[in-house]
């Protein structure tokens, strides 16, 4: 029940939102959808947490431990940003930038890729998995293009034709699977790519083709997670469309990818017997963070200088799901929540920041804090968030990374550090002057929402602190099932 | 066993021709002849499953063949013509590389894709085991007809062209998909084709041209034009 609420109320709103999308209320009915679909959500975890697992209709949909986690979050994300949207779309189009008939594109869209999202995440098929992710891509590409500048243009073709490119990988790399898993649990192929059925007989599948399955499937998804040398797509696409989509796209999609990566990673693990899955992930994961750190020096628009900062996040996700093992797994999920909830709060700072001055040019943003003290201090207290200061949750994550590399893989914890000082020097060297000195930015004509960056920050800050328990016990039985027991 | 049964042998003269037609798109650089080849593609892919169907017995290979009729044989087609004809985009520049050093680079790519098929056919139980390679060239190939082109529409034709080998691919291994996931990967390629409809009249309504060169501005450490969030147009770079 709360299961279909869950997936049919966005999908429902997109419809509506289709019609009427571009009336005054729309945005509060945007919010209001997205609220019932949170709602949802809580209900669903609720009943996951009590009863344990749940499969539902005809077991094409699963809800466990580890996709529990990344519902609601999605869930809580994508209120949040709705919230943030209503005054950021009205400024917008104040200021000219988008029309009614945008508009209507622009919500109509955002619940389709919510519920495109939330498909990926609960669906039981790996085919399914496939068809959402491919059309979370979809439903984002006339987002990016939104404000159909030349630039939005490039983005989004770009952002099209290589997530276009690399999922088609990931499809075969589904095929592969199924063809392995036929083998095992009979033609007729009502189960065989069921996950639940797959992770039962993980152990039988045929590990050469398994093997080369997970090749195309981590380059597949891969490319939608952002992980070098597949991430082009990706700071043109935050950059380009409204900030909004930059930070759902940050936020939640690359979280979904991820958790397909990880699901396959299961699977392949399960059947090969050897670290070479493991390893693939880590050499993805650290050479992102490593590429990423040195490209932020280089960024000059701060839409791109967060993108970037995100492929480095990813990276040291991916390279934590790598090493595996109870602790590192936990230190990946919790990062997982804390990356996605400060850099969307992130987003929404910088998305007002820009509107304020006119430009997302860093050298065009001067002075926050003597304007608007609110946005100044959650752009402010947001890096320091992401770039790992104690308190906040992402320290407490990074550190568990960090000292868990430490005992397993040594080589690389100075890569890691070495990599995360240079992102640390790159974004607190360009935030602080943002930030602080002479302003040069304007008011705004609507009354920002400023509550949800501060809400993000406040859980991120507590999870920093204090990982209350049922959350904890949460993490650590999503841990143990990434973990193949 | 006597030589091959007769309809196994037309599967893979089916899958022969699959082939050449991929080094017919590679090598050609009229945009109308590309969606034909297309379409053709299309029409093999569909005696190929008709075939498979057939002599297999197996039901959901009659869904899939009446899917690939309508979608790729007829609607696909049509709307890539109608758009071509709207958009006035016949020819495409010359490739990046020309078409004999693409041809030669082909040859390369198709020995590859039979030496990355052989342990999956090495496994395979179906009758079609022998078509996997090909299969895998044909995605192959496609993606290096992606790679050589210029204008939009010819990437998309190698796009579409890939997603054909991706099809013939699972059916040569295992007679297919799940029903649902083969509904669900056919209604994302048709909305990827309508959404790429209305992503070129944009294009165009920017910048009069569908040729991708003019799509090559958002490099890193170049003087970002165009951010100002008032809206204005930035100056277009012109191209020769």
């Amino acid at each position: 029940m709360e299961f279909f609420l869950l997936l049919g109320t966005p999908l429902l709103g997109a419809l509506i939102l289709g019609v009427f999308g571009g009336r005054h209320w729309a945005a509060g009915l945007n919010v209001a959808i997205s609220l019932v679909t949170f709602l949802a959500a809580c209900a669903l975890t609720a009943r996951v947490v009590s009863e344990g697992p749940v499969l539902v209709a005809h077991e094409q949909f699963f809800i466990d431990p580890f996709n529990v986690f990344l519902v609601t979050l999605t869930a809580l994300v994508g209120l949040t940003t709705s919230v943030f949207s209503r005054p950021y779309m009205r400024v917008e189009t104040h200021h000219g930038r988008v029309s009614e008939a945008r508009l209507r594109l622009y919500h109509s869209m955002y619940q389709l890729f919510m519920t495109t999202m939330l498909i990926a995440l609960t669906t039981n098929n790996m085919g399914l998995v496939w068809v959402a992710m491919e059309a979370a891509t979809l439903s984002t590409v006339l987002l990016v293009t939104l404000y159909r500048t030349p630039a939005s243009l490039e983005a989004g073709w770009k952002y099209f034709i290589l997530c276009g490119v690399g999922i088609a990988q990931a499809l075969f790399g589904t095929i592969l699977l199924y063809f392995a898993a036929e083998k095992v649990l009979g033609a007729e192929g009502v189960t065989a790519l069921l996950w639940t059925h797959l992770n039962a007989v993980k152990g039988q599948l045929e590990p050469t083709v398994l093997g080369l399955a997970f090749v195309f499937l981590l380059v597949g998804y891969g490319t939608k997670v952002g992980l070098a040398p597949l991430h082009n797509w990706l700071p043109d696409a935050h950059a380009e469309g409204p900030t909004p989509i930059s930070a759902v796209l940050s936020g939640l999609l690359l979280n979904v990818a991820i958790y397909a990566v990880v699901r396959c990673k299961v699977l392949v693990e399960g059947s090969l017997h050897s670290p070479l899955p493991s390893r693939m992930l880590m050499g993805f994961g650290l050479l992102s963070v490593v590429l990423a750190s040195f490209f932020l020096w280089r960024q000059r628009d701060i839409k791109r200088l967060f993108a970037y900062s995100s492929i480095e996040h990813m990276g040291i996700i991916t390279f934590a799901f790598g090493m595996g093992g109870p602790v590192a797994n936990f230190a990946a999920l919790l990062h997982m929540t804390v990356h996605s909830l400060t850099k969307s709060a992130i987003f929404f700072a910088v998305g007002h920041a820009a509107q304020k001055a006119g430009s997302q040019l860093m050298d065009n943003i001067r002075g926050l804090i003597t304007t608007n003290p609110t946005i100044g201090w959650g752009l402010m207290m947001g890096s320091l968030a992401i770039l790992g200061m104690p308190p906040f949750g992402v320290f407490a994550s990074e550190f568990l990374i960090l000292t868990t590399a430490m005992r397993e893989q040594p080589w690389a914890t100075p890569i890691l550090i070495t990599a995360l000082g240079v992102a640390f020097a790159a974004i607190f060297g360009r935030v602080q002057p943002m930030v602080f000195g002479e302003t040069t930015v304007k008011r705004l004509p609507h009354p920002p929402a400023l509550l949800p960056v501060f809400a993000h920050l406040a859980i991120v800050l507590v999870l920093g602190i204090y990982v209350p328990p049922y959350l904890a016990d949460w993490y650590r039985a999503a841990a143990r099932l990434i973990g193949g027991e | 066993m006597t030589g091959t049964p007769f309809d196994l042998q037309l599967l893979n003269f089916c899958a022969a021709l699959l082939l050449l037609l991929s080094f017919a798109m590679l090598g050609q650089r009229r945009i109308v002849t590309l969606v034909n080849l297309l379409a053709t593609q299309g029409a093999l892919l569909l005696v190929a499953t008709l075939l498979l169907a057939w002599r297999t017995g197996e039901h959901h290979l009659y869904v899939s063949a009446a899917l690939t009729l309508a979608l790729k044989v007829i609607f696909l087609p049509w709307l890539l013509h109608r758009l071509i004809r709207r958009l006035k985009v016949y020819w495409d520049t010359e490739p990046l590389l020309n078409i004999a050093g693409t041809m030669l680079v082909g040859l390369l790519v198709v020995v590859f894709a039979f030496g990355l098929a052989r342990p999956i056919s090495a496994l395979a139980s179906t009758a079609t085991r022998n078509a996997i390679g090909i299969a895998v060239a044909v995605i192959l190939l496609s993606f290096l007809t992606m790679i050589t082109r210029r204008k939009a529409m010819s990437q998309v034709v190698g796009f579409l062209s890939m997603e054909n080998g991706l099809f013939f691919g699972a059916m040569s291994a295992t007679y297919g998909m799940p029903m649902i996931v083969e509904f669900g990967v056919a209604l994302d390629v048709l909305v990827a084709v309508l959404v790429l409809g209305i992503f070129f009249f944009q294009i165009r309504e920017q910048f009069d041209s569908l040729d991708l060169h003019h799509l090559e501005s958002l490099k890193e450490n170049q003087p970002l034009n165009g951010r100002e969030t008032a809206g204005s147009t930035p100056a277009l770079r012109e191209s020769p």
